[in-house]
């Protein structure tokens, strides 16, 4: 390992390209730590990547998307089945059912037995947990907007949107091709759209598809309940977007551990991304 | 002034505002009813939330009602208890002895029949059962308005929630004075134009449509005002003692 080592492309050597596992992102700390130590190293800086506002409300929704993915499923649990319209039970036709058994003896399943009631404290913790993804994403909105963070970091540039750029970046990314994940500094067109879309479309159906379960909220705004078609339209659209929200975490997080899970999640907590020159 | 005492003094005094802040809010929050019952704890936060909301921006807002061909063809009455026997007794004689009494904090205690009921103020509407397992169904309820039977008792000024209570011992709820007197709660004993049956809560099941089914007792026979939950088991709520929120206009 003598000497400065070659990359056909400018990956940085702490990103590797291929899929990372913990062990192997760890060896290379080490790897990079040995060749500095002997003054073989590239000289690392680090630059400002992350707004504090930024972090703290990307790990506080962190929290509460977890919790409420946790809670939110086992919900679910004790009524498996997803309808379309006002109405719904066990007596009507389902539009689809989860083939998981049910924590309530009323639902048929198919399965002998019947999971222990866990609603309690799942629904405790999803509507407190609510309340703290709504304030964080309500944060973090206003500060994006006053900071101009959407404009300077997550409206693509009208280059980029053009169908070939799209076209090319997608190509990229399902290659898994280094230059995909290699700018540590800023984001890619097709991050920017789909954190854009995170934010400004699914999360607020996620809590319009919410409110709509409520009844003392359908009170008060009985449109919004009737705009999305009724009661069980408005659970299986809320069901249906988390599933989406599931997809956006595991292709963020598999674009991560591609990317340099360490120093992304790094830079992420500390503000800094470590650039090499 | 040295840094020190400079840093020391202003961080109590952000400690202060705080603890003053939180304070005034409480007192508010209670003087205004916008904490419930269950607001101590982990979970406090978002209940409290919830409910502060609801009751500021919906107090008297009215649940949906749906035109009759809404009607579900298939309800679901979701029979989970076995009846006792006093019960049985009572379903034998068609529930002719069946009584509902209003006690606590009126001026008049009330023990009314099925047929006195029906002899007051009539009201029917189209809502939905909406329960907290996800599944629901729209019927016509028809009853006496609870508000009535409570006028009729004369509720001190001093009640603040409503305890009540299923022959299923098993099952009792509580709710406060505005859900009590809402026009749309409702003592229903007929349903989709016949009497109530069984099992879908008959001779007589309090519908709360603002709030989740639990809420929604089935079997009633008594009513009991309060100015203190703390004096029953479980705040009066059964399902609190499973886990559940007091709180269920979610």
């Amino acid at each position: 390992m003598a000497g400065r080592r070659t990359y056909r492309r400018t990956v940085p050597l702490n990103d590797t390209p291929r899929p990372v596992s913990l062990v192997r992102v760890g060896h290379l700390a080490r790897l990079r730590v040995q060749q500095r130590a002997r003054g073989g190293g590239h000289v690392t800086t680090a630059t400002p990547r992350h707004a504090l506002f930024v972090r703290l409300t990307h790990w506080l929704a962190v929290v509460a998307f977890l919790a409420l993915l946790l809670s939110g499923l086992e919900l679910v649990i004790s009524h498996p089945r997803f309808y379309w319209g006002e109405v719904g039970n066990v007596n009507t036709t389902p539009l689809f059912s989860i083939p998981v058994p049910s924590s309530r003896a009323t639902v048929p399943t198919g399965y002998k037995f019947v999971l222990p009631d866990q609603n309690g404290w799942s629904r405790y913790l999803h509507f407190e947990a609510a309340w703290l993804l709504v304030f964080t994403g309500a944060v973090y909105v206003a500060l994006g907007l006053r900071r101009r963070h959407f404009q300077r970091n997550l409206v693509p540039s009208r280059d980029a949107l053009s169908w070939q750029a799209l076209r090319a970046s997608i190509g990229e990314h399902l290659r898994l091709a280094a230059s995909a994940f290699a700018d540590a500094s800023s984001y890619n067109a097709l991050q920017r759209l789909s954190y854009l879309g995170v934010v400004f479309l699914i999360f607020p159906l996620m809590i319009v598809t919410g409110l709509a379960l409520a009844p003392a909220f359908n009170a008060v705004c009985p449109w919004v309940v009737n705009a999305l078609g009724g009661r069980q339209s408005a659970r299986t659209l809320h069901f249906i977007t988390t599933m989406v929200l599931v997809g956006f975490l595991v292709v963020h997080v598999a674009m991560i551990v591609l990317a340099g899970f360490r120093s992304r999640v790094m830079a992420m907590v500390t503000g800094k991304a470590e650039t090499r020159s | 002034m040295n840094n020190l005492t400079r840093r020391g003094f202003l961080a109590g005094g952000v400690v202060a505002a705080g603890a003053a802040l939180g304070a005034a809010l409480n007192a508010l929050g209670h003087r205004f009813g916008l904490v419930p019952p269950d607001a101590g704890g982990v979970f406090g936060p978002g209940e409290t939330l919830a409910y502060a909301s609801h009751r500021i921006f919906g107090r008297h807002a009215l649940a949906r009602e749906f035109p009759p061909s809404m009607i579900s063809a298939k309800p679901f009455a979701n029979e989970i208890d076995p009846p006792t026997a006093a019960f049985k007794r009572h379903q034998a004689a068609n529930f002719a002895t069946w009584r509902l009494t209003v006690e606590g904090l009126v001026a008049r205690p009330q023990s009314l029949s099925i047929a006195e009921l029906r002899a007051m103020e009539r009201r029917s509407q189209i809502t939905e059962v909406t329960c907290e397992e996800g599944w629901s169904y729209v019927a016509e309820w028809s009853g006496t308005p609870l508000s009535a039977v409570l006028n009729a008792a004369g509720v001190r000024p001093e009640a603040k929630y409503l305890v009540y209570y299923s022959s299923d011992p098993e099952w009792y709820e509580s709710i406060d004075i505005d859900e009590a007197m809402h026009p749309q709660t409702l003592l229903a004993w007929g349903m989709n134009g016949g009497e109530l049956p069984v099992p879908f809560g008959g001779p007589l099941r309090l519908r709360v449509p603002r709030q989740l089914g639990y809420k929604s007792v089935k079997f009633l026979e008594r009513l009991v005002l309060t100015d203190d939950l703390d004096a029953f088991p479980d705040k009066g709520s059964s399902d609190l003692k499973y886990g559940y929120a007091w709180y269920a206009g979610v």
